[in-house]
């Protein structure tokens, strides 16, 4: 080895502390990136790979009743490659062990042989029999969380007749990566089950023998998607179909793209912050070093070292750091990518896992963390490479300190403050290299605002269902009909046991089109005045209902391309099939959900028929909440029943499950990056005035007044960084909010005073901890070493 | 003189300075350094700068060996102009001929003594192996102790050592003994004197010791910027019997 490679390796080892606090938020960076790029790269392949083996399809739509001999028609359609139909239907299901009815998705699977489209995988157990038509096959989740196995019993309303259904497996579907029943904003496995059961059963018990009410296709490639849809539109509207919708409409699709929008979110936010700081410290600590071996510089420069040489070697030390930051980043990404795309595979139900890390995943990180580190050093070693010989020769002159820095524009406002000496000490080096000191407190600042930012997800998704919980759907239990009713039903449900109010909705299947947009939702007529499902929006203002106009969610607002006063074309699919133009009388903001409402007096009237309900909200005494959910389980005419607070008390369990894990990473990484700050900027102080707090030992002060001088610093500069972290983290959650936000839905910018108490203190430990480590090399300070040696 | 001597005499020169100055700006002020300096180191000589703080014998050094540029002049070393070289021409000049050797040593402190010589022999022609240069300067027992390890005096041999491994054609001394006591300035006097006379290494030895003088060809006195007086010593004293 050449001796000038050794000095650069001992220089390293001298410096390791601060070698090692680099490369740790350099790992953050590249780990977040490896972790994000990976995590996307696994789901992305996961979703591909399960689509395809099981044949997910391209277009959904239902009817009411079509004959099996318009299925060789609809397969004609130019483009289709496949379809696939069924039957299918949503029914109540009585779950041994849980109060409350569920709510069951009834899907057939043909007697002979696989699905041609949208094909189950058996987890466990086997598959249906020919002729045994009370064998089901339910979804794994919904088994698990009701601890069901094959061998098992549910009873389903089926059809207004009560079966028992005897579970014989478990499977996973390409449909219910994400399983939500419809209408529903969150996921709840225990009161939401597909239930898989043999085509002739269902035909038999529906009713619908040599016909369909369900149909999937395939599309070619080159195919249309919107042109197909108006195709088989025009094709079932004479059997009451209810609107053909691609994958981006289909729920378990679409929650799946949202959650990997949010992955690229993280990645384009979170990995910046870390190089950021990386690059800053590189900087700080390349150019200190430069400073101190200014006289070495000047000396391998008189011995004819050239400048290339010379910088070569500085950026070698700083590439040494990075690359040690760049590896342990990938290894740390790996790992954690490996653990998210494992909570990932637990969250959505994907049978098989492709943990994909493409070389090219740790390749743009490794590059990302190199150039953006690197970069930041470079200045200090041009610096190096700048010095002229000769100057680097003579010691740097005195620090020159300002007098105005000592404090003296506090005694301008405060003339009888006295300012100790060490304390104007501690204010002069602050002010003496402000760029850095702004730097450090930037840094501070950026660890504090990475804990706001991502702690701030669990406040914005507690409100977003406090919103949608507490303020608009203030139902306890909310339940649908098997066919609309008359309004004479009102009487019945309000004398079923423990209703203390009732509301009638009814709600129809439209399709809107405004412009060139079109988009299927379920229109809801609610009444005036409703008090318990309410139209309010997020500041919690009551939203008037517009006698003859519709009430569109904030983002089916957008989606529709459509504002207050916009008229849109709807298209009702159900009954008498009537369309009409309608203006929008107002759009109410929400955070979930893409939904239209109108006043039950105008959608009677639209639908040209007399008033009647789909279903109804119910607000319930909880005393006899168990006696209402028995008697439920036992009304024929109920086909769903939602209760409010189980739903939000899963999803609850499920964010925390998995928001859980993703914040015990960002507290790791925001410690690193104080850490990181911290330890760097105490050791720069430290060498800076060894000399100084040297002297001031041998004059008679203590350890602790001197700790005083160099760490009261730090502890300044900590404090300043706190509040400027917390805005700093609030414009991020702002970022997000704005960014993240897509179909399903909107994060609310809300911030708990808790979370940026939460973030403070983290930094602030981590700050303590790392200056005590600090502040033990004072006690080794030698100081008739440091007296004797030239500045 | 002789003519062969005559002739000899143009290569024989090492350095040779035409008009040189140096100023440096400190903000509003300028500061004179050098305010026109013409002198001829001959080659193989052993010469001595002394004069006030602050006359410029730093800077004239620092000029001759390349570490800095005059203001205006120019300077020849045999018979290149280096005051002409950029960046990169100086530090091969360096490279190729000048060895250094300051007041405080200014050896790396990461680098054992043995390490500190290598850092430049590696990076030269033709150079002594290490441990000979050590040896050369009685230091061939320390050779794997740093700098720290080490008196100042020894440092300082550590330095000449480093400083005549590459066998450079000039030796420029800046104040070599500056912050040793007698014996050891002694001891390095002796050393640069045996190596000036062994390898023929042009010497400039800047020093506030007037002793010192006695021992070289002769003494250059520094006033202001300017070369004041020279004096050309007959007989040389051995460095052995200097005393201060
Ligand atoms: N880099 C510089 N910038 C400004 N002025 C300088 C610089 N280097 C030297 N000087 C000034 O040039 C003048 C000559 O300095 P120089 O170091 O050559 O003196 P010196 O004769 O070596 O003194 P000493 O015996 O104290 O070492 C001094 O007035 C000094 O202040
Ligand atoms: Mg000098």
């Amino acid at each position: 080895m050449t001796a000038i490679n050794r000095k650069l390796l001992r220089d390293l080892g001298r410096m390791r502390g601060q070698a090692v606090a680099i490369a740790l938020v350099i790992a953050g960076g590249v780990a977040t990136l490896v972790t994000a790029l990976g995590t996307i790269s696994s789901l992305e392949d996961t979703r591909t790979a399960f689509y395809q083996r099981y044949r997910f399809a391209h277009i959904f739509a239902r009817a009411r009743r079509a004959p099996q001999h318009l299925a060789p028609r609809i397969a004609d359609i130019p483009g289709v490659m496949r379809t696939q139909t069924r039957i299918a239907h949503d029914v109540l299901v009585d779950v041994a062990g849980l109060a409350e009815p569920a709510r069951g998705r009834l899907l057939s699977l043909p007697t002979d042989g696989r699905p041609a489209l949208n094909d189950i995988v058996v987890r466990t157990g086997r598959g249906l029999r020919t002729g045994h038509v009370d064998e089901v096959i339910v979804n794994v989740r919904f088994a698990e969380a009701n601890d069901l196995v094959a061998g098992d019993t549910v009873s389903a309303n089926i059809n207004g007749k009560r079966r028992r259904l005897r579970i014989v497996g478990t499977a996973l579907s390409p449909e219910f990566v994400y399983a939500i029943s419809p209408g529903e904003v969150v996921p709840d496995n225990r009161r939401f089950g597909v239930l898989w059961m043999s085509r002739t059963a269902l035909e038999a018990a529906f009713d619908l023998k040599s016909a369909f009410n369900d149909v999937s296709l395939a599309l070619r490639r080159d195919a249309v998607a919107e042109d197909v849809v108006a195709r088989l539109d025009d094709l079932l509207e004479p059997f009451g179909g209810t609107g053909g919708y691609s994958r981006r409409e289909h729920v378990s699709d679409a929650f799946l793209r949202s959650e990997l929008e949010q992955l690229r979110l993280m990645a384009r936010v979170l990995p910046p912050i870390f190089l950021g700081v990386a690059a800053f410290l590189l900087n700080i600590v390349v150019a200190r070093l430069v400073e101190t071996e200014r006289e070495q510089i000047g000396i391998l420069k008189a011995f004819g070292y050239s400048n290339a040489a010379i910088g070569w070697t500085y950026l070698k030390l700083v590439l040494a750091i990075v690359l040690a930051g760049v590896v342990s980043g990938w290894i740390l990404g790996a790992w954690m990518g490996h653990g998210m795309t494992g909570l990932y595979a637990d969250y959505f139900g994907f049978p098989f896992l492709r943990y994909t890390m493409a070389p090219s995943v740790f390749a743009i990180a490794g590059a990302v963390g190199i150039l953006a580190a690197a970069g930041g050093a470079l200045f200090a070693v041009r610096r190096a490479t700048r010095l002229a010989p000769a100057v680097a020769m003579q010691p740097p002159p005195p620090t020159i300190y300002g007098r105005s820095s000592g404090g003296g524009f506090l005694q301008t406002f405060v003339p009888q403050m006295r300012i100790r000496p060490a304390t104007r000490m501690l204010l002069r080096h602050i002010a003496r290299w402000p760029a850095r000191s702004l730097l450090t407190c930037a840094g501070m600042a950026f660890a504090v605002a990475l804990l706001v930012s991502s702690l701030f997800f669990f406040d914005a998704i507690d409100e977003m269902m406090d919103a949608f919980f507490s303020r608009t759907q203030r139902q306890d239990v909310t339940i649908s009909f098997t066919e609309p009713r008359s309004e004479n039903v009102l009487y019945e449900v309000a004398a079923l046991p423990g209703v203390l109010a009732a509301e009638l909705y009814r709600a129809v299947p439209v399709r809107l089109r405004h412009g060139h947009h079109s988009r299927l939702v379920a229109l809801t007529g609610i009444d005036e005045g409703a008090d318990l499902s309410r139209l309010v929006d997020v500041h919690d203002a009551p939203v008037a209902l517009p006698p003859a106009g519709l009430v569109l969610t904030s983002s089916l607002a957008k989606l529709l391309g459509a504002g207050a006063g916009s008229t849109i074309d709807v298209e009702v699919l159900e009954g008498s099939r009537p369309t009409r133009t309608l203006p929008v009388g107002a759009v109410v903001e929400e955070f979930v959900g893409t939904a239209a409402y109108l006043s039950r007096g105008a959608l009677t009237e639209l639908m040209r028929e007399s008033p009647a309900a789909s279903g109804a909200h119910l607000l319930v005494d909880p005393l006899t909440q168990r006696r209402l959910f028995q008697q439920l389980k036992a009304t024929p005419l109920v086909q769903s029943v939602s209760v409010q607070g189980t739903t939000l008390a899963t999803f609850r369990a499920i964010v925390d499950e998995t928001m859980g894990a993703m914040a015990s990473f960002y507290v790791l990484f925001a410690s690193m990056i104080a850490i990181g700050v911290v330890y760097n900027a105490g050791r720069l102080s430290l060498s800076e005035r060894a000399r100084e707090l040297a002297s001031l030992r041998v004059l008679g002060f203590t350890l602790g007044e001197i700790a005083y001088v160099l760490l009261g610093e730090l502890a300044l500069l900590t404090l300043l960084a706190l509040p400027l972290g917390c805005l700093l983290g609030y414009g991020i959650a702002a970022y997000l909010t704005a960014s993240f936000d897509t179909e399903l839905m909107r994060l609310p910018l809300v911030i708990l005073p808790a979370t940026y108490g939460y973030s403070m203190l983290v930094v602030i430990a981590a700050t303590t901890v790392t200056s005590l480590v600090v502040a033990r090399r004072l006690a080794r300070l030698d100081l008739v070493a440091v007296l004797k040696a030239r500045e | 003189m002789t003519t062969s001597d005559q002739t000899d005499a143009t290569t024989a020169i090492s350095f040779r300075t035409v008009g040189v100055t140096k100023v440096y700006q400190r903000g509003e002020t300028e500061v004179h350094a050098l305010r026109g300096v013409d002198i001829e180191i001959l080659d193989g000589e052993f010469a001595v700068l002394m004069g006030p703080s602050g006359s410029g014998k730093s800077t004239l050094l620092n000029i001759l060996g390349g570490l800095d540029r005059p203001t205006a002049g120019a300077v020849f070393f045999r018979d290149r102009e280096i005051s002409a070289l950029d960046a990169k021409g100086l530090t091969i000049f360096r490279r190729a001929s000048v060895g250094f050797i300051f007041q405080f040593y200014n050896l790396i402190p990461s680098l054992t003594a043995c390490e500190n010589v290598q850092l430049v022999t590696e990076i030269s022609r033709d150079p002594m192996a290490p441990e000979e240069a050590l040896r050369l300067v009685d230091m061939g027992d320390r050779i794997d102790h740093f700098p720290s390890q080490l008196s100042g005096g020894e440092q300082q041999r550590v330095a000449v050592a480093r400083a005549i491994a590459k066998r450079p054609e000039v030796l420029l001394c800046d104040e070599p003994t500056g912050a040793l006591d007698s014996a050891t300035g002694i001891t390095v006097m002796e050393i640069l004197e045996r190596v000036n006379a062994e390898l023929g290494t042009t010497t400039l030895v800047i020093t506030h010791n007037s002793g010192i003088a006695d021992m070289a060809d002769r003494g250059l006195a520094f006033g202001d910027g300017r070369i004041v007086d020279t004096r050309t010593n007959t007989t040389k004293r051995p460095a052995r019997e200097l005393a201060w």
